[in-house]
């Protein structure tokens, strides 16, 4: 436990800023199942769950494995008058790859699979180690920096409203079959929002610092 | 989810701690900025004003100054005027029975209208939504936020303009759903000489539009939106 004397209005030190509207607290250790809350805007500050890395990354993992099965199995499949045609994942993305509009198959690559499963990588190597009570891994602050700004462009369940448009859509030509990847990717969805709830960055934060990563000195827990 | 109301995180300032009241939130607030320090917005921790880049995260430290508004502006132009090609070209060309069974280009609106005349209205409601109102909404809001942003303003305009920008920011990525549909249906609808869907140029200006839109949203600085709070409330001002 820090103590609640400990902060210096001059540098900073004990001190936390509201992210969403700069509000000053002092700096408190939480206990398991607590939340704080900036008093002026309601925004979350920290929130520590006991157990909540180890969630974070069997979620992660599940993440990658369910991408990969997304990305090599059939997505969908179409047949009319005889004719079939079936595309993949990347057979998606490459629908735009003619013409001066082929840019936009990196972006749907990139926010569709790509930043996803980056993402869920880069927790992996971040909390991995916090969760086993380790020292972070080096860059591990960096890691965990670039995953947090990826999370805005990482966009597959909005993919996968798409996909019930499209076949909403396609239903009056074609009849529809569904492939192994558009299940993963369903799945995958579930597995994201299970995921949102147990993160809490500010807390992320708090124990890559306690283990000993750029640090000043200011977060580590008193010696005992 | 429970959440334990103890609130743990307490205000710093020792003169103004006597002033917060129990229900909180319109009790004067000690900024890390009117403390002369400097939050990071990444992670939270406080550094002297004189930092730039937080020894934690490594984030990049900025002031909550109108200055940053000017990223705000131009990400959004750019968002706006991609916007009108978007709605101008077509989005995806359909063919079918060799263009004996009708088709041809179709803009968002006019995929909008084919879809009510084929009578799924829920459908056309979505792209609706998603591809029209939203993207307009969010013009709109942002202009506006980056309009008050630092003006005064009371608690309670605060919070709905923290409210609003929060919706800005969660909805900016949905607005996507109408590039993937047609990249979906490119890619699946290939029966040859039978039907046959190709992508269009608005595809490309669409995403790029959403994706400005999104930098634009990204770089807004919710904490200009309490800057504008007078430090007393009215009562002790008057006196």
């Amino acid at each position: 436990m820090s103590e609640t004397e400990d902060y210096d209005l001059k540098t900073g030190k004990g001190l936390t800023a509201c992210p969403k509207c700069d509000a000053l607290y002092v700096e408190e250790e939480l206990n398991d199942g607590e939340t704080a809350r900036c008093l002026r805007c309601g925004s979350v500050l920290a929130r520590p769950r006991a157990g909540a890395f180890t969630q974070i990354i069997a979620l992660a993992i599940t993440t990658m494995v369910l991408m990969v099965g997304a990305v090599f199995f059939p997505f969908l499949q179409i047949s009319r008058m005889g004719l079939e045609n079936g595309t993949s994942l990347f057979g998606v993305a490459m629908a735009f790859s003619d013409g001066f509009i082929a840019p936009l198959t990196v972006a749907i690559l990139g926010s569709v699979v790509a930043l996803p499963a980056l993402r869920a990588a880069l927790l992996v190597y971040t909390l991995l180690p916090l969760a086993r009570g380790q020292r972070p891994y080096s860059h591990a602050a960096s890691a965990f920096r670039l995953s947090e700004l990826m999370k805005p462009w990482s966009m597959a369940e909005i993919f996968i409203i798409g996909t019930a448009v499209a076949m909403v859509k396609v239903g009056g030509l074609a009849t529809i079959s569904l492939g192994p990847a558009f299940w993963a990717f369903c799945a995958l969805i579930f597995v994201s929002l299970a995921n949102r709830s147990f993160m809490s960055s500010a807390t992320i934060w708090d124990a890559i610092e306690d283990g000993g990563v750029h640090t000043d000195g200011r977060e580590m827990v008193q010696p005992k | 989810m429970s959440d334990v109301p103890d609130m743990t995180a307490t205000p710093a300032n020792p003169a103004i701690d006597a002033a917060v009241e129990p229900d909180g939130h319109d009790a004067p607030v000690l900024t890390a900025h009117r403390a002369g320090l400097l939050g990071c917005r990444s992670c939270g921790r406080v550094w002297s004003a004189d930092t730039h880049q937080c020894a934690r995260c490594g984030a990049h430290l900025v002031p909550p100054d109108r200055r940053s508004l000017q990223a705000v502006w131009a990400w959004l132009l750019a968002g706006m005027i991609f916007y009108v090609p978007a709605n101008i070209m077509p989005i995806m060309t359909t063919s079918s029975l060799g263009g004996l069974g009708g088709g041809g280009d179709s803009t968002i609106l006019g995929g909008v209208l084919q879809l009510v005349h084929h009578g799924d209205w829920w459908i056309a409601l979505v792209i609706l939504v998603a591809s029209i109102m939203v993207p307009i909404g969010k013009f709109i809001a942002i202009i506006w936020l980056a309009l008050v942003a630092g003006k005064p303003a009371t608690v309670e305009e605060a919070h709905s303009r923290l409210h609003i920008y929060e919706v800005v920011e969660f909805i900016g990525r949905w607005s996507m759903i109408d590039v993937f549909v047609v990249a979906i249906l490119s890619a699946l609808v290939q029966l040859g000489f039978v039907v046959s869907i190709k992508p269009g140029p608005a595809a490309a200006s669409f995403a790029l539009s959403v994706a400005f839109t999104m930098l634009s949203a990204l770089s807004f600085d919710p904490r200009l939106i309490w800057r504008g709070l007078p430090l007393r409330r009215r009562k002790d001002v008057n006196e």
